[in-house]
């Protein structure tokens, strides 16, 4: 298990390095000259010239490159342009809000989709069964900013049974509840599908192996048997599906982050490039990319200490 | 090429297309493939016949009529500009499905490319591979795409190169690790040893087996890569306007939800009935074409 561990966390790191070469060269192409672009056209050249020098542009490239390597490998992900913030406190700022909408959607998708997915298992061939396998295929195929846009105008704006802006007061934890109930239902509707299909494959697959059949011949009852026996080996697969699953949640995140103008990583990546503030963007790209590589790892490491017959394939 | 050698194989094709027509009788006898054969339909119907199909111009504005409700002249109501929003679905479809196509054919070619590369190519070279694909993957789409369009700007071709990034991986994996086990294969080594070069190997007796799995796969991408257009044009990071997007519907909608919440329901029903399309459809051919996919997403 530790040399599983050591392997795959090598791995995160070299994936993490290589996204930070991405994201380098990628603010290297782009077109002009950033100093210009940041502080527009009524700057002076001495202006911009200062600029460049603060910003290390007139560095060479490979200089460049090491600085900002260097340095987001410490946490420090340089500054604003405009207000001078570190970026990685503007950041650190906006992710609990992103994160727990994110926890949100996992709450609908485990909520809803786990007993659907084992019922469907239990019912086998039954129209209960049909129904559940079109509902998941459907709610994965319908992309999540339409979710967003539809509930929003359902049960926001028609019905007005729940809010439709922000994500509640500072203080209030039942109000930032309430705001989270429809944006998160965004994020984890298409979850709900993918995990049902998921546990009720898994369940098929638990429900005939050897010990369920002694234990029903124990004659012990069958709700015992389906939900203390078979349901918690069959979650086991969902877990490295839920690791993919939160990086998918992350893209939906920022749809419902500006459907629903919560603040959030989203919406700041979302706002930065609109205002051309390239080092918010890089910055907040790289925090999200590193939270998703770490989730994976997490995933990896807890079905590695799981199924052992993960570690040998490494 | 004898004239024996050009029967078997003009009987060869026709056994083939044979197959295919029984396959395709066996798509539609299912309920769900039945309904995803009449969606798709009927979205790219509406696409193809969208000048003879949209009564008035997509992009005409006509101030008098801004903000009318479904009525029979205007069967999905009009939008802030006055234009009709039924004509601007019909026109969007041929965004959508156009982009879905050349982008899905172009990471094709790129992820056949480089799987055939990765499997056959030296073992350095494939590990590079892999750890590009793993970083490229380490993105969330979104973010990469909107990485992405502060590089390019807001175009169709930022949407085709997101595309195109979210897909080869995958299906270059795929290919990856079919030509490796087919690598070890006896027909491959029996032409190896028999002189065939690496180009002829890989043309004539490793592709033609891996292409099945990976054409359905890719057809089941097909909702995915319609969802990005929209999703892009929806944040104003795909088409540039005037020009018709689901997605760009879905935001003048959007704005306008609390007066005028039609516009919203026009841009996002063509996206829920084509990719619901798309997906039972794709669902369905796995299933009947190829039962080992299962479980595969």
């Amino acid at each position: 298990m530790l040399n599983y561990t050591i392997k795959r966390l090598a791995l995160a790191v070299v994936i993490v390095s290589v996204a930070m070469f991405l994201l380098f060269s990628m603010i290297y192409l782009i077109p002009g000259d950033p100093a210009a672009v940041a502080l527009g056209p009524r700057a002076t050249e001495a202006m911009r010239e200062a600029l460049r020098i603060k910003m290390g542009l007139d560095q060479p490239v490979w200089v460049q490159f090491w600085n900002f390597f260097a340095n987001a490998w410490t946490g420090d992900l340089g500054r604003e342009v405009l207000s001078e913030r570190p970026v990685s406190h503007v950041v650190m700022e906006q992710l609990p809000f992103t994160l727990a909408l994110i926890a949100g959607g996992i709450t609908w998708s485990v909520a809803l989709g786990i007993p659907l997915g084992c019922w469907a298992a239990v019912k086998r061939g039954s129209w209960a069964d049909r129904v559940v396998g079109v509902l998941s295929v459907a709610v994965i195929a319908v992309p999540s900013f339409v979710v967003a846009i539809y509930a929003l105008l359902i049960f926001a704006v028609t019905l007005r049974w729940l809010p439709a802006i922000g994500a509640g007061e500072p203080g209030s934890a039942g109000d930032q509840l309430i705001h989270l109930i429809l944006p998160s239902l965004a994020v984890g509707l298409g979850w709900v599908g993918y995990i049902a299909r998921m546990v009720r494959a898994s369940m098929l697959e638990v429900l005939e192996a050897q010990h369920i059949r002694t234990a029903r011949a124990f004659g012990l009852p069958d709700r015992m048997i389906t939900y203390q026996y078979a349901l918690t080996i069959a979650i086991l697969p969902t877990i490295t599906l839920l690791g993919v699953g939160i990086g998918q949640m992350l893209s939906s995140a920022v749809f419902a982050e500006i459907v629903f103008a919560r603040p959030g990583v989203g919406k700041l990546v979302y706002d930065a490039i609109l205002t051309r503030n390239y080092p918010l963007v890089t910055g907040a790209v790289l925090v999200t990319t590193v939270l998703f590589v770490l989730i994976n790892l997490v995933a990896d490491l807890l079905i590695g200490a799981l199924d052992p017959r993960v570690r040998s394939r490494f | 090429m004898s004239a024996a050698d050009s029967d078997t194989l003009h009987s060869a094709t026709a056994a083939g297309h044979l197959r295919i027509l029984r396959a395709a009788r066996r798509v539609a006898s299912e309920p769900l493939g039945a309904l995803g054969i009449a969606l798709v339909a009927l979205m790219v119907g509406g696409a193809v016949l969208a000048d003879w199909l949209a009564a008035y111009e997509p992009n005409r504005i006509s101030p008098r009529d801004r903000f009318l409700g479904p009525s029979w002249s205007h069967l999905l109501g009009t939008d802030q500009l006055g234009r009709d929003l039924f004509s601007r679905v019909l026109h969007g479809g041929r965004i959508a499905l156009s982009v879905a196509l050349f982008s899905t054919a172009t990471s094709l070619l790129i992820g056949v490319a480089l799987g055939l590369i990765a499997g056959y190519g030296p073992r350095w070279l494939d590990n590079l591979l892999l750890l590009l694909f793993d970083s490229v993957k380490s993105f969330p789409t979104v973010m990469l795409a909107l990485a992405l369009v502060t590089l390019f700007g807001p175009s169709l071709t930022a949407v085709v190169v997101v595309v195109v990034l979210v897909n080869v991986p995958g299906y270059a994996r795929i290919i990856r690790t079919q030509t490796l086990s087919l690598k070890e294969s006896e027909f491959v080594i029996a032409a190896q040893s028999m002189g065939a070069g690496m180009g002829r190997i890989l043309r004539v007796h490793i592709l033609p087996n891996v292409l099945g799995p990976l054409l359905i796969l890719a057809s089941m991408d097909i909702p995915v890569v319609i969802a990005i257009e929209a999703g892009m044009s929806f944040l104003g990071l795909g088409v540039r306007p005037p020009t018709p997007s689901w997605g760009s519907i879905l935001n003048d909608g959007f704005t306008a939800i609390r007066d005028t919440p039609w516009i919203a329901i026009a841009g996002g029903l063509p996206i829920i009935l084509t990719t619901l399309g798309f997906t039972f459809l794709g669902e369905t051919m796995r299933d009947v074409f190829d039962p080992r996919l299962k479980g595969r997403r």
